[in-house]
């Protein structure tokens, strides 16, 4: 990307759908710690949604109508992207250029914006380079590993840096932290029973390590976790991690 | 061989019901998993070898026709027979055939998946031959009559006492329960067989295209003894199981064993190049190798989803998976189970036969993980589901996705294509869900398809000042 005009850096919020219509509170955590940090942040009022649904279920010609859309939508190059979800920032930065492969324009315009689209916790330890907000929170808290964010972007270690440099945090790996809760978008409606089979052996996971909160970073996977938990009336609570981040700042 | 419609939600919903299976099914995952895991810390490099099968195997698949070739020469000159099959019938035809020639009147076998995948038994039963499965999981399936559901434990679904049952029942003995009581039988049952039996058919784990010779991985030697005792040794093989050169070997052995199994090194290493040598002291009067495509050169030619062939069948993307843990191999339909199963069957078989399968997976990677070549799962699964959505033909119509759901995505498409539209439809929502809505503001029994997931999950109820309302304020700060 081009040089940013130092001191100051730019973010354009990308908002997934989810965060936007669901959980406005992630989305708000994030403006509130990028801005602790220093950061300027603008939020596209155009934006929809990425187009995910429709690609990962086949639907390419209608993803593709969507990710040009988006692209027109964050054309600034002198901005990052910043997006709460792993599987939505793979969706820009890895699944559009699949997308586009076949139309150069597209393609560049999608390399582009990939190279300047961050998942959030991603952005603050490889770009700003921090590992402690200043946040604080008290608890033992585990982490799931989103799937999108650690097999194809491999962000295994920066979420982990940042929810231990919390004040005051208990941290504790769980056995399956790497296992998928088995939400997978339309998987979860079109087979459920397979779904929840997988959800549940996750959810013995994160009962076994003892830990009285969950922190994830994409409201997908949390969705579904605490909508089983809630169900079976679990104690645990759910986060994401701009939430945690955001504690006490 | 009509293969009907491969239904796996129906097939992993019964599954899912069997507390044994999936006892057995974790048990074993787990078991592997842990020694792959292990096997991958001790050795030093294991990446680069992975790296390095990966290239060896675009190398070939690319120029597929040219090792083949080279293949047929040097089986040729060592004495051996070379013989190509368009599909599982004429490759049935063909060992049926070689079997008349022969006199034969039973075969011993030794676990291969390419003749599960042409029903190779089948054939030689209807022509009068008695075939007998030598590897002691496959033999425990063919005596309960079931099709494997593991590429290397293939009797992975049965617990200790469904097999102490089964050859009690079968094989007429006491009821066994010790594993070592229930292997010695098999063994000295099997035994005979193998002395008596004048053709031996194998599978083969890779074909050298340098040097004609094939190699046979495994752990309990019955396949060594099916492809030297017997008079006739007839060798089957997918189109992609060709590698150039020999020391390729040192790159894919390892890798396999490892992968497969744990294992540093497998028990038995067969390497077969041609019948018996005037020198040698025994081995095979007449040595067979066929070849099979059946829909193979269909996968070669498209440019997305050519990758599916470089598998070296390991089993390791069985293990890791998710949802093949849950379920077992059987849901899968046919003879390829797991993030394998899901990416082949469909297109050996023809999207519109299994158009379940690429959707069977939540896209979450670890196949591509673990795999020794390195098969990139999610695009190749992402390429097929588009394909059963739009059909095979670039014309996008005619695919399997129904007229309502097609109708459904383009509302949705074009409700996302407008800020107004999109900001309306999530009002709507928001008042839409008040009747479904509970005490604790979740949404705890929808209507259908949403069921699916009210059910056993509770939804999160849609904010009454979405992210983008808010914005206004939060600008302002
Ligand atoms: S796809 Fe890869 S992991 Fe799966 S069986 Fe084949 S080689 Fe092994």
């Amino acid at each position: 990307m081009r040089q940013q005009n130092q001191s100051k850096k730019k973010v354009s919020l990308f908002i997934t759908c989810l965060v936007d219509n669901f959980f406005p509170q992630v989305g708000e955590s994030m403006v509130k710690v990028l801005r602790k940090l220093g950061v300027e942040v603008d939020f596209p009022v155009d934006q929809t949604c990425c187009g995910q649904p429709a690609f990962n279920s086949g639907f390419q010609h209608d993803a593709k109508a969507l990710a040009k859309r988006f692209l027109s939508i964050f054309q600034d190059d002198n901005c990052y992207v910043v997006c709460p979800s792993g599987s939505c920032t793979t969706m820009v930065k890895i699944f559009y250029r699949e997308l586009l492969k076949e139309e150069s324009r597209g393609l560049e315009l999608a390399d582009r914006l990939a190279s300047r689209t961050y998942e959030f916790s991603a952005f603050l330890t490889n770009v700003l380079h921090v590992e402690d907000v200043g946040a604080s929170y008290s608890g033992k808290v585990t982490y799931h590993d989103s799937c999108h964010l650690l097999r194809e972007l491999r962000i295994r270690d920066e979420p982990r840096k940042l929810i231990k440099s919390v004040k005051g945090i208990d941290f504790v790996e769980m056995n399956l932290h790497d296992a998928c809760c088995g939400f997978g978008g339309t998987f979860s409606i079109m087979f459920p029973g397979v779904s929840i089979s997988m959800l549940e052996e996750k959810i013995i996971s994160i009962v076994e390590s003892g830990a009285d909160t969950i922190v994830s970073t994409d409201m997908g996977c949390l969705m579904h976790i605490e909508g089983a938990m809630s169900r079976r009336k679990i104690p645990v609570k759910v986060m994401h991690i701009a939430e945690l981040l955001a504690s006490e700042l | 061989m009509e293969i009907k419609k491969l239904e796996f939600k129906k097939q992993s919903s019964t599954a899912l019901t069997d507390q044994n299976l999936r006892k057995a099914l974790r048990n074993t995952t787990d078991r592997f998993r842990a020694s792959r895991k292990r096997a991958y810390d001790e050795l030093e490099g294991f990446e680069d070898l992975r790296n390095r099968a990966r290239e060896i195997k675009k190398e070939t698949i690319e120029n597929l026709p040219i090792y083949l070739g080279m293949l047929e020469g040097n089986v040729i000159k060592t004495g051996g027979k070379v013989h190509w099959a368009q599909d599982g019938e004429e490759a049935c035809r063909i060992i049926v055939e070689i079997a008349r020639e022969n006199g034969v009147r039973s075969v011993v076998k030794s676990k291969s998946m390419a003749t599960e995948e042409i029903e190779l038994n089948h054939a030689l039963e209807e022509a009068g031959i008695k075939a007998v499965e030598t590897d002691l999981g496959e033999y425990i399936i063919q005596l309960a009559k079931e099709r494997p559901s593991h590429i290397i434990a293939p009797a992975i679904h049965k617990s200790k006492d469904d097999i102490s049952r089964l050859f009690s029942e079968k094989l007429s003995i006491p009821y066994y329960t010790e594993p070592e009581q229930l292997t010695r039988v098999a063994r000295e049952r099997l035994r005979s067989e193998f002395l008596s039996a004048d053709m031996g058919v194998s599978g083969v784990n890779f074909a050298v295209a340098e040097t004609g010779t094939i190699v046979v991985v495994e752990n309990e030697g019955n396949a060594r003894l099916s492809t030297t005792v017997p008079r006739v040794h007839v060798a089957v093989m997918g189109i992609e199981k060709v590698i150039p050169r020999y020391g390729d070997l040192s790159i894919f052995l390892p890798v396999l064993v490892r992968s497969a199994t744990g294992q540093k090194i497998s028990t038995y290493v067969s390497f077969i190049t041609g019948p018996k040598r005037k020198s040698d002291m025994d081995g095979p009067e007449e040595f067979h190798l066929v070849i099979v495509d059946n829909g193979r050169a269909k996968i070669l030619a498209s440019e997305e989803t050519r990758e599916s062939l470089y598998c070296i069948r390991c089993g390791a993307c069985l293990n890791i998976c998710p949802v093949y843990r849950q379920v077992g191999g059987h849901s899968y339909g046919w003879v390829y189970s797991g993030p394998i199963g899901a990416i082949i069957t469909p297109q050996l078989l023809g999207a519109e036969k299994a158009p379940e399968l690429p959707f069977a997976s939540s896209l979450c990677g670890a196949c591509k993980d673990v795999c020794p070549v390195k098969i990139d799962f999610p695009k190749v699964l992402l390429e097929l589901r588009k394909r059963v959505v739009e059909g095979e033909n670039k014309d996008g119509r005619g695919g399997e996705a129904g007229l309502l759901e097609r109708l459904l995505v383009r509302l949705w498409r074009i409700s996302m294509e407008s800020k107004t539209a999109y900001s309306l439809l999530s009002t709507l929502s928001y008042f839409l869900q008040f009747p479904w809505l509970s005490k604790n503001r979740k949404l705890s029994s929808l209507p259908y398809p949403f069921s699916e997931w009210t059910n056993d999950r509770d939804f999160p109820a849609v904010a009454k000042i979405p992210f983008r309302k808010r914005w206004k304020e939060i600008s302002k700060i």
